[in-house]
């Protein structure tokens, strides 16, 4: 049992909990607190994989973006009362019934599913580089992104005017 | 010895914790945090799949990192809406948004 | 030679009618009335001047005018066989002399209705129609092929109901101009079958039937082209009024009485005339024994009409039976036409045609003559009933000169215009067979009796002194201004002129062959009809002029129910209506009703609500419920991934 071992199942565990404690918290101020954990253990995970520049960026943009702007979202729309009673009951159960069967399927085809993959080495520095990264967004060659990171750039400016134009007081 | 399943259950376990989330929430926002949860775990699944399965390429990688942006995007259009929402009828539970049903 | 202009015959009444009907509102009468007056002014011109070139151009090697197309073009071509639909202006003898006799007769009537509709409410809209209905006869006239005449012919039907109901706020006025769309629509179905049938056989609409091979021969001509004419010749029928069709045209009295002198006697009705002499060249060389029955059919007709004028009391209705009687006459003359050698058209057997032809053009100057007359006096009177006149010769000097002359012009008394047409017709008759002859000089007989009779009733006989002073009480009682006047004199002058001036002319302008033909009147024929019209007249004038009636009075006595039959018409119209209301409502129109309401509205209402129940049951599914959506989208996600793993 090795560092790498144990550090992936602290992770799980954390991703695991914290994804169901989104969901069934009462308080939607608390759900967004769990989310805030899960996709920090979610950019835990990318570390362990060595992926550590995606990491990063799900630090700052998912936790650190996001996840605030949700949180005032939810003080500015006072809807912090949200609860999971206020349910019929018989749509939690019909919902956690299709949950369960989705995931038990899911996990049943992912275990009758031999991959031809390999095990997760110990973490490797160079799995890739940023420089790696700014040449394969900004080339046109093959395995170069410069058509699709300029259309993000594209809509993320379509974003920012619509943002203002929705949010703004009339 | 961390065998790709594992990651893969991981991720299950986000995406269905998610479908439920959206099917159970009564406030919007809620059900926007579900959202996330749901295009976390794809994310992960591309990451896993590239790292463990394809090493020498970097598709799963890029998709990861692109979908972060839009999800981003899709955040703060989503939320500008329902501000606005909030503006004009006080409420953003999904079952009082009923107003241009038939 | 090229007839460009002609073109203009046709569109300046169309723009005329364009204008007033769309800007009219907005404009005073005095505007309106000229505008329609001028174009129709020019267009008169026009067709006097296409006249002149056409006649004036001289004829071809083989002694006939030739035909002139200005304008043909193909409008819808079938890409099935030759068939096409074209459009054009075609002129040719008969279509120049009804260029004439048109815009003639309408610009008179568009002058006297300055004066007859002066303020009517509708001034603008009556001169709208007016232009628009002379327009549609025109184009009826100068069609290339029998497709355009039946459109054109569809728009003058469509006019006539237009100006019939001019007076839309009375229900005389409504039900007569129904009355006569839907029965000349009615007979208008065996035209288009007829017009069918025809191009479906012999492939052409086109006139031209000198082309050879525009009829072409076919496996059952002798059957099917007679069948065809006729099925158009029952088209004919209807618009002009024959015998059992007439029963709209007394109606249609009730339009103002210029549109009545248009076109219920001088220009529509005749259509019918004109559309048999215009595929006379069919009827004369495939349908000769068909072309004997559409001449006993007029003779019927005539004599039938003629008997029904000879008691009714309102003047208008004695004209319109008068003009059916007349029309008749026409077509009894196309009908009496025998073929030459070898069915070739010859100018001696096909006399009739020549007679049918200079009936028309003299019918419509006088019979507009009498109507505009009869307008002056209903105008003076406000009534139609010859019981409310008598006496009128000393009031209205010009009306009485006029009336008489065109009265003895339809008597068939030398020298006025209607004496050398009829007596052609009767040659015509006579040639054709001794007994259509007599037939035909009887009628005559009965047309100079039942016209002097009425003429007696308006301007001699017993005046309703009291009535008379009440009008003249109330205002005036007298000659119609001159506007009105004008226009009766012009006629009257045409009238008088267009028969003895130039005698054997017209017969060589407009001949079945299209050779000269130099009528010459037949003096026993002649003097016999004359005398028996003069007879005719004394009786009249022996029963009628005098103030008080005691003949008329006993022979109504003597047989009530002849005359109380004859003023009934002879119960056709109840007879009609008892068909219509009693059989075809109650026993066809009734059960179809119902089988429409209730089972084919109700498979369909039940259709609708078999759809509007379905509809109700799988809304809810339609919830609007993002997450209810979202449930059943994962759900089937599960299954298919169920499935697939399976």
């Amino acid at each position: 049992m090795d560092s790498q071992n144990i550090m992936f199942i602290v992770l799980a565990v954390v991703i695991t909990l914290s994804s169901v404690l989104t969901v069934v918290t009462r308080s939607i101020m608390r759900a967004a607190t769990y989310l805030f954990f899960t996709l920090l253990g979610t950019a835990g995970l990318y570390f362990l994989m060595g992926y550590t520049f995606l990491g990063a960026v799900q630090v700052m943009v998912y936790a650190g973006g996001i996840i605030v702007l949700y949180v005032f979202a939810i003080l500015l729309t006072r809807g912090t009362k949200d609860s999971l009673s206020e349910n019929t009951k018989s749509k939690i159960i019909l919902s956690a019934v299709l949950s369960l069967v989705g995931f038990g399927l899911a996990a049943y085809l992912i275990f009758i599913q031999q991959f031809k993959a390999e095990v997760l080495a110990a973490p490797n520095e160079s799995v890739l580089t940023m420089q790696q990264i700014g040449t394969n967004m900004l080339s046109t060659d093959q395995g170069g992104y410069l058509l699709p990171f300029e259309a993000v750039s594209v809509l993320l400016l379509a974003c920012i005017v619509a943002g203002l134009m929705i949010a703004r007081k009339r | 010895m961390i065998q790709i399943e594992y990651f893969l259950i991981v991720a299950a376990v986000m995406m269905f914790a998610g479908i439920f989330g959206f099917l159970t929430r009564r406030s919007t926002l809620a059900i926007l945090l579900s959202i996330e949860l749901m295009l976390n775990a794809t994310d992960i699944n591309f990451a896993v799949f590239n790292r463990l399965m394809y090493p020498a390429g970097h598709e799963g990688y890029f998709f990861s990192l692109f979908s972060i942006a839009i999800s981003a995007a899709e955040s703060a259009i989503a939320i500008a809406i329902m501000i606005n929402i909030y503006r004009q009828m006080k409420d953003i539970s999904i079952d009082k948004l009923q107003k241009l049903k038939w | 030679m090229d007839y460009q202009y002609t073109l203009l015959i046709l569109l300046l009444p169309f723009l005329s009618f364009l204008v007033l009907g769309l800007f009219g509102k907005w404009m005073s009468h005095k505007v309106a009335g000229i505008i329609g007056t001028v174009s129709i002014g020019v267009v008169a011109c026009l067709a006097f001047y296409t006249a002149y070139a056409y006649f004036g151009a001289g004829r071809d090697a083989d002694g006939t005018f030739a035909t002139e197309l200005p304008y043909n073009f193909t409008w819808l071509p079938f890409y099935i066989g030759n068939l096409h639909f074209d459009m054009g202006i075609m002129l040719d003898p008969i279509t120049v002399m009804m260029l004439i006799v048109i815009t003639t007769v309408s610009l008179m009537v568009h002058i006297y209705s300055f004066g007859y509709m002066h303020g009517e409410r509708g001034f603008q809209r009556y001169y709208a129609f007016l232009s628009l209905f002379t327009m549609s006869m025109l184009g009826l006239v100068v069609a290339t092929n029998i497709f355009q005449m039946y459109m054109f012919w569809e728009l003058v039907g469509v006019c006539s109901y237009l100006l019939i109901g001019f007076y839309y706020t009375t229900a005389p006025a409504v039900s007569a101009s129904k009355k006569a769309f839907i029965v000349t629509r009615f007979a208008d179905l065996g035209f288009l079958v007829g017009i069918l049938i025809y191009g479906f056989y012999t492939g052409t609409f086109s006139f031209d039937f000198t082309v050879s091979g525009s009829v072409r021969e076919f496996a059952g001509a002798s059957f099917i082209l007679p069948t065809a004419l006729f099925l158009m010749f029952i088209g004919g029928a209807g618009k002009s009024a024959m015998f059992p069709l007439h029963i709209w045209l007394p109606d249609a009295m009730e339009g103002p009485t210029p549109v009545s002198a248009l076109i219920h006697a001088a220009t529509m009705v005749v259509a019918g005339v004109f559309q048999v002499a215009r595929l006379f060249p069919l009827w004369i060389t495939y349908a000769p024994e068909t072309l004997h029955v559409v001449a006993w059919i007029g003779a019927f007709t005539a004599f039938y009409a003629a008997a029904v004028a000879c008691a009714q009391s309102d003047i208008k209705r004695v004209l319109a039976f008068s003009t059916i009687s007349q029309i008749a006459f026409m077509m009894v003359a196309l009908g009496v036409c025998i073929p030459g050698e070898h069915a070739i058209i010859d100018n001696h057997g096909s006399l009739g045609y020549m007679a049918s032809m200079y009936h028309l053009f003299t019918h419509a100057m006088f019979k507009a003559t009498l109507f505009l007359c009869a307008g002056c006096i209903i105008h003076a009177v406000h009534s139609n009933e010859m019981s409310m006149m008598g006496g009128m010769r000393k009031y209205m000097p010009v009306t009485n000169i006029t009336f008489l002359i065109a009265t003895l012009a339809i008597s068939g008394i030398p020298p006025f215009s209607g004496f050398f047409s009829k007596d052609e017709i009767l040659a015509a008759s006579f040639q054709y067979s001794p007994l259509m002859g007599w037939v035909m000089t009887g009628i005559a007989a009965m047309t100079a009796f039942y016209m002097f009779r009425v003429y007696y009733g308006i301007f001699w006989g017993t005046e309703n002194k009291e009535y008379h002073e009440e009008i003249k009480a109330h205002g005036h009682l007298g000659e119609a201004p001159l506007v009105m006047t004008l226009p009766l004199i012009l006629l009257t002058i045409i009238t008088i002129f267009v028969g003895w001036t130039l005698p054997g002319t017209f017969g060589s302008y407009v001949s079945a062959t299209g050779q000269a033909y130099v009528i010459h009147l037949d003096p026993k024929i002649a003097i016999t009809s004359v005398v028996i019209a003069v007879a005719s007249i004394l009786l009249a004038t022996w029963i009628y002029a005098r103030s008080s009636q005691p003949v008329a009075e006993r022979m109504k006595a003597a047989f009530p129910r002849l005359h109380e039959w004859a003023y009934r018409r002879f119960y056709i119209d109840e007879i009609y209506q008892f068909i219509t209301h009693r059989i075809i409502f109650a026993y066809i129109s009734r059960p179809l009703a119902w089988f429409d309401r209730h089972i084919v509205d109700g498979a369909l209402n039940g259709l609708a609500s078999g759809a509007n129940g379905i509809g109700e049951r799988i809304r809810p599914l339609q919830s609007g419920r993002v997450q209810q959506y979202a449930y059943v989208f994962f759900l089937g996600a599960v299954v298919l991934f169920f499935i697939m793993i399976i």
